[in-house]
């Protein structure tokens, strides 16, 4: 379970994160939500030790991450796929698979096959410069790397970004049976609420570095007025 | 102060000039030739030093090469006194400083289209090339050995002059010590009014944005190369005034290592001002003597200990790059302004206190993180 | 034909010093952006210590081995002690603290092993080859350079190509951040990119050295060369940077051979003002445009 405790962070002298506490339990997805600049991204760096916090606590069992540094976080379990950026293009797709799977002690080559038997795609280019990926084949591409790492949570931000509905579809779809297979946790930060709603187990809200609501994913998709304001949709 | 000096910039320069000029004639006056001379390479540093400090703290091009361009200066002096009736000397150090300029337009127009590292490395070659020219044209400019130079007779209304005023006859060594201290006054004067009028603002506004400076219609190439020329110029008299004090001028003189130091000197006194390449070009002059006597003390023997010098510099280099990137006259003004800011009280403390940091971040030459791409 | 056949030889052999020291420059320009002027006093200084163990009556191995080793010692910690506390600021400033070492191993070296020149042995014969009844141009030491550059680019392949080691320096200089969370120890790669950089600088100047004499300055030269060359190939690719200092090499010679040794570096210096007017990506640029 990965716990966060009165966290806050800041740019200077911007608040990006202010006091926010919510629970992600194992098992589950929870979707961070709310609008550009609410502090979703923040919440994922902060708790990856990309960004160091001001205040507060994330905790990952009985480890507090806050004091962790970022390149020991494979190790402890938790997995970051950033937005956008996360494919190292200079690599080829069998090297980005195998610095997934370094992450967390040597593994052989059968993992290495998991991967491909996820995202057949990937197979077809392991040989292949990782630059010459699809935006939707980098997705998979980065999701899988960090599978590799046998991750016990899942930092996910924006995995619908820019992608055609299909395979956001397909890639929901595969978190969604890992997550219940394997009891992987998940964060899961999304600007399109809608579609991050209906898989996600729970939610929480931000706004302006707040927490505004945490509830079921359920209420939160049920709850008119909250949509309005602050999931447009 | 600000009464004292006068309120125009130029009247306040003019100034400062003549009362430096006042400091210079006493200070040679009260020493003997060996200090004489000291003073006359601090000079020429000095000189050197503002033109590159110019570059690279206003216009945030870097050259490693300005020892080649003090050669050039050299080389011509030295050639222009070779004959038995030579030119009188401000001809030959204006036909000096006028040929490194010619050389500087062409390395500039080059090197206004490259940045940082290559910059560098482009220059670094420079230093390492033009040492090998006279080698190869031994016949006209002495190979190895070098060229030698005569000083001209001190021209007797000069020497008549400065009886007249002090009571002391003129030596040789304090004959170029005026020359070399009337040439960094002048010089400093000129770049002074440069650097803070509109060529100034120019270089300044390309070195913190460059898509900035050209969307408000600098011409980013033109400011460039005119930076590059300006400061070879002085590079090119600085060479000139070497030839003279050293009475040759070979290919030894100009090694890489003169470069290196140069540069090394204006971060130590803090680039981007004339000051600190006043401090700096004192340091090159006499920190040698001071750390040389101290390692022979140590039991070094004397060229041994000769290089007390560049190491210290080396390392104080290097302390100031990483922990002090605004040099001496940097740190002085950020205490200064500090100061400042701490007295004047209410509102108008933090717009003291804006205004001092952009007086430090105008000297310590940080690009502006976007720094932006260079076009053309 | 006879003089452009030596002329081709000794590019060659110069060529594969240029080489190994432009890889170097790349190596550590790939990982921190950062173009390591101090290269050239590394390896003078490392190849005094070799010098040293010589005089001293050990092999010229031994001396071989410790240089490579004091390289990587001093790559590392000049990585970890100093270039690591330059984060963040301008590329000016990564400039100027590289020449600060410059100048500060430069006056240690002269200080402590004296600014005379002093010559340095070489393990193979400094006799050309017979080739029938002509010598060529081409010594058993020139051969020993050629095979240890081609060995050591050798097993730098195998090194980034085949390990996993290898994999984390790369990806430690591609992209920093997500090496970091794929749990990359950035930190020791740098420093390990470092080391291994300064070792193949050694070798560099080791290979200078062979049969002829060190000074204090001896590698000022060379340092421009292993920049041209590496410019040339790109500044970012370790096979455009052996291939530039082939080019390099060879280039220089004919310059050497037919118009004269005192204006080498001033050709080299043309030819780094054409790339880098003309071709700015180097000459094997494909299409990625690049700022010079």
């Amino acid at each position: 379970m990965l716990t966060v405790d009165d966290l806050t962070a800041s740019y200077g002298p911007v608040t990006a994160l202010d006091g926010v506490s919510f629970e992600a339990p194992r098992g589950e997805i929870t979707a961070v939500l709310g609008a550009n600049g609410a502090g979703k991204t923040t919440l994922l760096r902060t708790v990856s030790g990309l960004i160091r916090p001001t205040r507060g606590t994330a905790r990952l069992g009985e480890h507090d991450l806050t004091s962790v540094p970022t390149e020991r976080m494979a190790e402890l379990g938790l997995a970051h796929v950033p937005e956008g950026r996360g494919v190292i293009t200079e690599l080829t797709v069998e090297e980005n698979l195998r610095l997934g799977a370094l992450g967390r002690g040597r593994r052989g080559p059968a993992d290495l096959d998991r991967a491909y038997a996820l995202f057949p795609i990937l197979a077809e280019r392991r040989g292949r410069s990782a630059h010459v990926l699809s935006g939707g084949e980098r997705q998979m591409l980065v999701i899988a790397r960090a599978l590799l790492a046998a991750p016990s949570v899942l930092l996910l931000d924006e995995p619908s970004l820019g992608l055609a509905p299909r395979i956001v579809a397909q890639i929901f779809d595969l978190l969604r049976s890992l997550v219940e297979s394997d009891g992987l946790t998940v964060l899961l930060v999304e600007q399109n609420a809608r579609s991050a709603l209906s898989i996600a187990d729970r939610g929480v809200v931000l706004n302006l570095g707040r927490v505004v609501v945490r509830d079921t994913a359920a209420a939160l998709a049920g709850d008119d007025a909250l949509r309005h304001a602050y999931l447009g949709f | 102060m600000d009464r004292l000096l006068g309120r125009s910039t130029l009247r306040r320069h003019l100034t400062l000039a003549v009362l430096g000029m006042l400091v210079v004639v006493v200070v040679l006056e009260s020493t003997g030739p060996f200090r004489n001379a000291q003073f006359a390479s601090m000079a020429y540093y000095g000189i050197a030093g503002a033109g590159l400090t110019i570059l690279i703290g206003l216009n945030g091009q870097i050259s490693l090469g300005h020892g080649a361009f003090m050669a050039i200066g050299a080389y011509t002096a030295a050639l222009m006194l070779q004959g038995g009736d030579p030119l009188p000397l401000p001809v030959i150090l204006l036909a000096a400083a006028l040929v490194t300029l010619v050389a500087g337009a062409v390395v500039g127009v080059a090197a206004a289209r490259l940045h940082g590292p290559y910059l560098a490395g482009a220059t670094l070659a420079l230093a390492v090339a033009v040492p090998g020219i006279p080698v190869y044209f031994s016949g006209t400019l002495g190979g190895e050995q070098g060229l030698n130079v005569r000083v001209p007779d001190i021209p007797p209304w000069f020497a008549d002059a400065v009886f007249f005023v002090t009571g002391q006859d003129m030596s040789r060594s304090r004959y170029l010590g005026y020359l070399g201290w009337f040439c960094l006054v002048v010089t400093f004067v000129l770049l002074a009014n440069l650097a803070r009028g509109r060529v100034g603002r120019t270089w300044r506004a390309v070195r913190d944005n460059e898509v900035a400076a050209e969307l408000a219609g600098i011409d980013l190439g033109r400011a460039r190369v005119l930076a590059f020329v300006v400061s070879a110029t002085c590079a090119g008299l600085a060479g000139g005034l070497l030839a003279l004090s050293a009475r040759i001028a070979a290919p030894s003189g100009f090694t890489l290592t003169l470069s290196l130091l140069l540069l090394s000197a204006i971060v130590l006194g803090g680039l981007g001002t004339l000051t600190g390449a006043l401090i700096g070009a004192a340091m090159l002059t006499f920190v040698p003597q001071l750390v040389t006597g101290l390692g022979q003390d140590l039991g070094l023997t004397d060229v041994r200990a000769a290089e007390l010098a560049p190491l210290t510099y080396g390392l104080v280099t290097m302390l100031v790059v990483l922990f002090a990137p605004a040099g001496i006259v940097g740190g002085i003004r950020a205490a200064a302004a500090r100061r400042r800011a701490v007295k004047t009280s209410g509102t108008s403390k933090e717009a003291r206190k804006d205004e001092a940091m952009d007086e430090i971040r105008g000297v310590t030459g940080d690009r502006h993180p976007g720094g932006g791409v260079r076009r053309g | 034909m006879q003089q452009l056949i030596t002329t081709v030889l000794t590019g060659l052999t110069l060529g594969a010093v240029y080489a190994a020291f432009a890889l170097a420059l790349v190596l550590i320009w790939r990982a921190t952006r950062i173009v390591n002027f101090a290269q050239a006093p590394m390896a003078m200084i490392t190849t005094y210590i070799a010098l040293v163990l010589i005089d001293a009556g050990m092999s010229y191995w031994v001396g071989f081995a410790a240089a490579l080793v004091s390289g990587l010692v001093l790559g590392a910690l000049v990585e970890r002690f100093v270039i690591r506390h330059l984060t963040g600021k301008s590329e000016i400033n990564a400039v100027i603290l590289t020449l600060g070492l410059f100048i500060v191993i430069h006056a240690l070296a002269a200080l402590i092993f004296g600014a005379r020149y002093r010559s340095f042995p070489a393990p193979f014969g400094l006799r050309g080859f017979q080739v029938g009844d002509t010598t060529i141009a081409l010594t058993g030491f020139g051969v020993f350079t050629i095979l240890s550059v081609v060995g050591v680019m050798v097993l730098l392949v195998l090194l980034f190509r085949g390990t996993d080691v290898g994999l984390r320096m790369r990806a430690s200089a591609f992209n920093q951040e997500m090496a970091r969370l794929l749990g990359v120890r950035v930190g020791r790669m740098l420093t390990l990119g470092w080391a291994l950089a300064a070792v193949v600088g050694s070798l560099s100047g080791l290979l200078i050295a062979g049969g002829g004499l060190v000074h204090p300055s001896y590698m000022d030269g060379v340092v421009v060369y292993g920049f041209v060359a590496a410019v040339l190939g790109g500044l970012d690719s370790p096979p455009g940077a052996v291939a530039g200092g082939v080019i390099l090499g060879l280039s220089l010679s004919l310059v050497s051979g037919y118009v004269g040794s005192e204006l080498v570096p001033l050709a080299s210096l043309v030819i780094l003002m054409a790339v880098l007017l003309v071709r700015p990506g180097g000459l094997f640029a494909q299409v990625r445009e690049r700022r010079v």
